[in-house]
């Protein structure tokens, strides 16, 4: 009796290491850069880390397949290394015989991902899950782009500068007028006197039409 | 105070700057502008480093100085716009100006839709994080845009985000509505510094040109304490001698000089018309050379301190890379060893490397490790818009406090490009003036906002998905041979038809000096010939390169790398048009004028009767 169980434990023990192996269909490659992450307070990997790694991922899989209660001793884990990375596979906790496939363990790791990272105080870059895409955040996304903002207040600024400037333009303009009917002929005069002074080239100063040129009828 | 009466045109004062500092600040904004910063540097560092600034300074003095003394000085004699001017010299040359002012009203409608490119970013780095640091991610949240993820976030904000660019010219795609909205904020800028004409520019120039130094000063100290500034400051200095024996680095020289100082737009020409007629324009003309070379000079050195340290982080990055690959790839092949992660850093990174290498070549070349060359990396440069919103927005992304780095530089970039505009909508406006074109009961204000509505109504064919590329075409076409072309009838003009000897009376009247030896020659021989051999050398390169332009092509099979593409057949045209309408107002007014004379001529043998003379009926 006693050897029947135990030839069935390592029939067993021996079929989920046949299972669970490098780049087995079923499971997943895992990768933590502790060192990375934490620096000097980095933990040592051992294997009551292994274990919250184990416990971790069943609770993944019961909040993603409701009703079924994984345990520790559903999640198979080998080929570990000193990098600190391994393998792991799901078995059904209803029979352990049956591996749960990749696709319901993929989504259950992404759902519950942050809580999964937050246990190691890790990341997503740190623990990494080899193949599975971690859930990009979603970018927090402005209820108005801050850039119109930027440019209402800008423009505001500069269509009241506009405003302003045409106004007081034309605020001159009007005193300008009301003053010119004293000084129009003092202005003429000053203005003729500046321009002989100033344009030597282009102008040949004001014509004086009462002296005309009437050489024309005078060379007869 | 000025005294403008735009009832009584034909007594009136004409504009006048309120001192000399507006002035020189005025003819100082109009040289500097942005290709100070974003082309002189890629030149520098393209054609050998501090080799370069030889034949770089001496164009400034063979070329750019007597053509910037000469353009000052007409202006200030004549008192009167390029068209005025040339008009008045000889009205067979009248052309020339016509010439500058429909290249000033062209250049100034693309060189607003940089501004308005300007401005978009600069509203954009209120943000936290910067928009263009991360990619967006797609509908599924499983991955980024596939589209960034193969270029990069700085390449993705500004070709799709940014220009929401299309795949070539011929498909125009739409209006982007928030290019308009940046486009008339720009105009708006434009129009309040340009509303009363040189009243206005002048307060605004105290702003607009002295920001920029402030800006490059304080840039220049951040980036001369960013890890791997140095690198890229010997990088950009390092001559190479054996790039003066090339005949292109002396021919981009030379134009680099002649754009670089706004020469033959008639924005000079205008703003010194407003001077005083007893002006020293020598000194003037000597102090807006040398300060505009100076500024190319100074703020090439903080662009390639952050360059060198955007290098560095590449670098860095690269180093990473490989660091990992290898780490996880010899932990992954011998697990006998006992190391965790982190033992392989980037100090020790080569010496496992090789050990990788000795015993598992083959899994190295599995890895499809990348070879992080740090000069690679320098190399990446670019000049022109790529610079501003590609290579610099990526740089600073790493700096700390990078809003306020970005916000500095888009300000800064912007100060510039606007206090060029001003000269070449001023380049516009003096000769319409002058010309009287202007109805009476139009006030300055409205004719000015009427140019700028004009313009922005135009220059929205730069806000289509296709913009880049017609901005493109309007920068290499436009803004490049007329000018050539203009600048060297300018100065056979003044010099063989005005008369040199004329020319010296007068600015020894101005100034109380007759020009030295040095403007004789440099007048008389050197420049103009130096001018024609630099025009068609110019003419004969670019006919030589075929009319093609490299676009952003998503689906093109090498993406990111650029697809090229040659110009379709109506697009060349346009280019061909381009290119010669401006300069072909200069042999067509000559005729026109001729063709008057002839008829005139014609005229007086008709009507030869015995109680006329010559002197009542000389028209001309």
């Amino acid at each position: 009796m006693l050897d029947k169980i135990l030839f069935l434990l390592c029939l067993a023990s021996a079929l989920a290491d046949e299972r669970c192996m490098p780049d087995t269909p079923h499971g997943f490659q895992v990768r933590l850069s502790i060192k990375t992450a934490l620096g000097d307070e980095a933990y040592a990997w051992n294997e009551n880390e292994m274990f919250l790694f184990r416990a971790t991922l069943a609770f993944a899989m019961r909040n993603h397949m409701t009703g079924q209660q994984f345990n520790v001793s559903n999640i198979v884990v080998c080929d570990e290394t000193e990098r600190v990375s391994f393998w792991f596979i799901v078995t059904s906790p209803l029979d352990t015989s049956q591996l749960i496939d990749q696709e319901n363990v993929e989504a259950a790791i992404r759902r519950s991902r942050n809580r999964i990272n937050s246990a190691f105080l890790l990341t997503d870059k740190t623990l990494e899950f080899v193949d599975i895409l971690p859930t990009l955040g979603t970018p927090y996304v402005h209820p108005t782009p801050p850039w119109l903002i930027a440019f209402g207040v800008v423009m505001g600024a500069v269509g009241a500068g506009i405003i302003i400037m045409l106004v007081s333009s034309a605020v001159q303009k009007k005193l300008k007028t009301n003053k010119k009917p004293q000084d129009k002929d003092e202005d003429d005069e000053e203005e003729t006197r500046v321009k002989t002074m100033e344009n030597g080239v282009a102008r040949d100063g004001v014509y004086n039409m009462s002296f005309s040129e009437d050489e024309r009828f005078t060379a007869m | 105070m000025e005294k403008e009466d735009s009832e009584e045109k034909e007594i009136s004062e004409r504009p006048k700057w309120d001192n000399k500092v507006q002035y020189l600040l005025t003819c100082i904004g109009f040289a500097v502008g942005l290709g100070n910063v974003w082309r002189f540097p890629y030149l520098c560092q393209t054609y050998g480093g501090g080799a370069f600034l030889i034949p770089y300074l001496i164009a400034l003095v063979l070329e750019g100085l007597p053509l910037l003394h000469m353009e000052l000085a007409i202006g200030q004699r004549l008192r009167l716009g390029s068209v005025g001017v040339w008009n008045s010299i000889s009205p067979y040359m009248g052309g020339l100006g016509v010439a500058s002012m429909m290249v000033s009203f062209l250049v100034g409608m693309f060189y607003n839709m940089i501004l308005a490119w300007i401005l978009w970013y600069f509203f954009h780095s209120f943000q936290n994080p910067l928009p263009w640091r991360d990619c967006p991610v797609n509908l599924n949240h499983t991955a980024y845009i596939s589209e960034c993820e193969k270029s990069s976030s700085v390449n993705y904000f500004w070709y799709r985000e940014t220009l929401n660019i299309t795949p070539n010219i011929q498909t125009s795609g739409s209006l982007e509505w928030w290019l308009v909205l940046c486009l008339a904020s720009a105009w708006c800028f434009v129009y309040i510094g340009f509303v009363r004409g040189i009243e206005s520019i002048g307060k605004a120039i105290y702003a607009t040109v002295t920001f920029p130094y402030l800006v490059l000063t304080i840039f220049l100290i951040r980036a001369l304490t960013l890890p791997g500034a140095t690198d890229g400051l010997v990088y950009l200095f390092t001559p190479n001698w054996n790039t003066l024996k090339n005949p292109e680095v002396w021919l981009d020289a030379a134009t680099q000089i002649f754009f670089s100082l706004s020469l033959a737009f008639g924005g000079l020409i205008a703003f010194s018309s407003y001077n005083p007629q007893k002006n020293n324009c020598e000194s003037d003309a000597l102090i807006v050379g040398c300060v505009n070379s100076f500024t190319s000079i100074y703020a090439s050195i903080p662009i390639f301190a952050i360059l060198g340290f955007k290098a560095n982080e590449n670098y860095n990055t690269c180093q990473n890379c490989n660091v990992t690959a290898v780490t996880v790839n010899i932990l992954q092949l011998t697990n006998a060893f006992n190391i965790g992660d982190e033992n392989i850093t980037v100090e020790n990174y080569q010496d496992w490397f090789n050990h990788l290498n000795a015993t598992d070549p083959s899994e190295v070349e599995s890895l499809d490790l990348k070879t992080c060359d740090l000069h690679t990396f320098l190399e990446q440069s670019a000049s022109g818009t790529g610079l501003a919103f590609i290579v610099f927005t990526e740089a600073v992304i790493n700096m700390p406090g990078s809003q306020v780095w970005a916000v500095l530089f888009f300000i800064m970039l912007f100060c510039l490009g606007l206090s060029s505009m001003f000269g070449n909508l001023q380049g516009v406006l003096t000769p319409l003036m002058d010309l009287h074109l202007i109805p009476t009961w139009m006030p300055k204000e409205i004719f000015t906002g009427l140019i700028c509505l004009v313009a922005f109504t135009i220059s929205l064919i730069f806000t289509l998905g296709s913009g880049n590329y017609w901005l493109e075409i309007f920068n290499n076409y436009v803004g490049s041979m007329p000018l050539l072309i203009i600048a060297f009838f300018e100065i056979i003009t003044v010099v063989y038809i005005y008369g040199i000897n004329r020319f010296n009376d007068d600015i020894e009247w101005m100034s109380g000096r007759r020009p030295n030896i040095y403007w004789q020659a440099t007048w008389r021989f050197i420049s103009p010939l130096l001018l024609l051999v630099v025009s068609v050398a110019y003419v004969v390169m670019q006919a030589e390169k075929s009319p093609t332009y490299s676009t952003w092509n998503p689906d093109y099979m090498y993406f990111p790398l650029a697809e090229v593409l040659p110009y379709p057949g109506w697009v060349v045209a346009i280019c061909g048009l381009l290119s010669a309408i401006p300069v072909i107002s200069i042999p067509l007014v000559a005729l026109y004028r001729f063709v008057g004379f002839l008829k005139n001529y014609i005229k007086t043998r008709h009507n030869q009767n015995p109680y006329a003379n010559e002197v009542s009926n000389g028209d001309l």
